[in-house]
């Protein structure tokens, strides 16, 4: 079986590129399922069960929704061999723009918008940075110019990734990106013992552990102070 | 080809002078350079910083490699597409389509026709990824009469086709003047400067109301920013296909804006079924099924008939202007005849 992991922003076309791109897939013959995580809500699943895909779902509720993935990632895996799936397509939700749980040695996809406004490449982090595929959307509905000057700004941020421009209204390029997300090579036995591409973010705060209060003397643990310094060290231009 | 290894020891200022471009990597990796330009590449991130960014000196300089590796092809005098090939392949029912090849060089303008849902989008989608027989059509497509090379699916600067929409508009919050300098800053354009001028200027031409370059492109109307990315498009986008889905009939010199492409050396493909701009092209697609049923060209005879739509669309525009003068449209003309192109 092959996983991949698909990321990005809230309704950045996630869900559309996935349903158009497993079509391809399955016109192919390929078994294609979807684990969609998400932190709250999400009637998605619904969706994917329309399309004949077999999915699961997960909410991570109070939970860091980045730690919830990797600590059920494994288990869905097993959840996808056992179904017979030729390839699992995870989608998650970036949703502090910090991190996304990319895997050593698993493809990773990250959805980002043309919508979304050209100094957005800038403020995401690795999710974007260290994707192996960049798919952009909605490109049919801003001008040529913002669509180079995105995929150009996206490419100075990840210089090594493919960037893909699909429309998730007409599918057109997701047939392309389907060729790119399954390969016999990349199979594998099990997730265990492999690794994320970099660390989740440090966050043990007495807040984390249902402190509700705001002031000083409840703060605990990782705590870390704004700067309201007249010069910031690290200001954007 | 540059290696991280190459320039990790680099100082900041060694590398901006070797690669100017390397200011637009920091800026857009939001890292600040200014008063570090003593400090190697590979210790411009601090550690508390690579754990908040989730990347550290040796990953920046790995993605500053990768990244002067591509400007620097990208900025290498690269081959001009002169013409695109395409061999046919099948429509939804297997059957072969219907042509025996297809050669579209530059400066030619090729229109294309068929319903909603004909397989439009596939065709364009085809040869946007170079297609090789691996596409659910089994259409090839060369350039300059060879196979492609792989850049044209994967590098992000080097995009075979531009597009052009009728539902697309412009969303940055910056004026003209700004928004087309920002274009041409992220093609690498030597003479920025003059180059917005003359896009300016063109767009101004195209549209039927003047604009400033100090106007913000989200005031624009419709036909000015159908001039604007028009304009803009034909001289900054390195594409040399440009695909255009209709354009609207209005606050717009269709005719001068497709002159206009040509002039810039591009391939003009059209899905359209406006007679006027269908006739203008040298030869029609005709889109059923998932593909191409047949190639058209365009007769004298049907040409005769392209010469009294202009006439009336050159009516209609008059009308408009006249309109927009705040002139009644029952009286005689004042002044000279209106121009038929």
């Amino acid at each position: 079986m092959n996983l991949v992991t698909i990321s990005g922003p809230p309704s950045s076309g996630k869900t559309s590129v996935i349903l158009k791109t497993a079509a391809a897939l399955m016109s192919r013959g390929l078994a294609v399922g979807v684990v969609k995580f998400d932190c709250l809500y999400t009637d998605d699943d619904e969706l994917y069960r329309k399309a004949g895909i077999p999915v699961k779902k997960g909410l991570s509720g109070q939970l860091c929704p980045d730690h919830y993935f990797v600590s059920n990632i494994e288990a869905v895996a097993d959840w996808g061999k056992k179904s017979g799936l030729d390839l699992l397509i995870s989608e998650s939700a970036g949703l502090c723009n910090r991190c996304s749980p990319y895997i050593s040695g698993i493809k990773a996809v990250c959805v980002i918008d043309n919508l979304s406004g050209i100094n957005t490449p800038k403020k995401i982090g690795p999710m974007l940075k260290m994707a192996d595929i960049v798919v952009i959307t909605k490109g049919d509905i801003v001008s040529q110019a913002e669509r180079e000057v995105f995929a150009s700004r996206v490419n100075a941020v990840n210089p090594g990734a493919v960037i893909m421009h699909i429309n998730g209204l007409t599918g057109q390029g997701s047939y392309e990106l389907s060729t790119l997300l399954y390969s016999v090579e990349a199979g594998f036995a099990t997730l265990k013992g492999m690794k994320l591409r970099f660390s989740m973010p440090s966050a043990l705060c007495s807040y984390c552990l249902g402190e509700t209060r705001i002031g000083e003397e409840h703060q605990l643990g990782n705590v870390r102070k704004i700067d309201l310094h007249e010069e910031e060290p690290h200001a954007a231009q | 080809m540059l290696h991280s290894d190459d320039i990790a020891g680099l100082a900041v200022a060694d590398l901006l002078a070797r690669f100017p471009f390397m200011e637009a990597f920091f800026r857009d990796n939001g890292i600040v350079t200014a008063g570090r330009e003593r400090i190697r590449l590979a210790d411009l991130i601090g550690e508390r910083e690579a754990e908040d960014r989730g990347t550290d000196g040796n990953r920046l300089a790995a993605q500053a490699a990768e990244y002067i590796n591509r400007m620097l092809a990208f900025l290498g005098e690269g081959e001009q597409v002169t013409r695109i090939t395409i061999l046919p392949g099948r429509d939804k029912s297997g059957q072969p389509e219907g042509f025996e090849t297809l050669e579209i060089r530059t400066s030619e303008i090729i229109s294309i026709v068929g319903p909603t849902g004909s397989g439009k989008s596939r065709l364009l989608a085809d040869i946007e990824w170079v297609a090789q027989a691996d596409t659910p059509t089994g259409r090839r497509v060369l350039i300059n009469g060879a196979p492609p090379d792989p850049k044209w699916r994967f590098s992000s600067a080097d995009k075979l086709v531009a597009q052009l929409s009728q539902n697309m508009n412009f969303v940055m919050d910056l004026s003209v003047r700004e928004f087309v300098a920002l274009h041409a800053e992220s093609r690498m354009i030597r003479d920025a400067d003059s180059v917005v001028e003359r896009i300016i200027a063109q767009a101004n031409e195209l549209a039927g109301e003047p604009f400033t370059p100090e106007t913000a492109i989200t005031a624009l109307s419709g036909g000015q920013s159908r001039a604007l990315m028009i304009a803009d498009t034909a001289i900054l986008s390195k594409s040399p296909i440009i695909l255009i889905d209709e354009i609207e009939n209005a606050g717009i010199d269709r005719q001068r804006a497709l002159a206009l492409l040509l002039s810039e050396e591009k391939i003009v493909l059209m899905a359209t079924h406006d007679p006027v701009l269908a006739l203008m092209a040298d030869r029609r697609l005709v889109i059923k099924n998932g593909g191409i049923a047949s190639v058209v060209e365009t007769t004298e005879q049907e040409r005769s008939i392209l010469s009294e739509l202009r006439a009336l669309d050159a009516q209609v525009l008059e009308y408009r202007a006249r309109l927009r003068r705040g002139e009644r449209l029952d009286t005689a003309k004042e002044g000279k005849e209106a121009v038929h192109a």
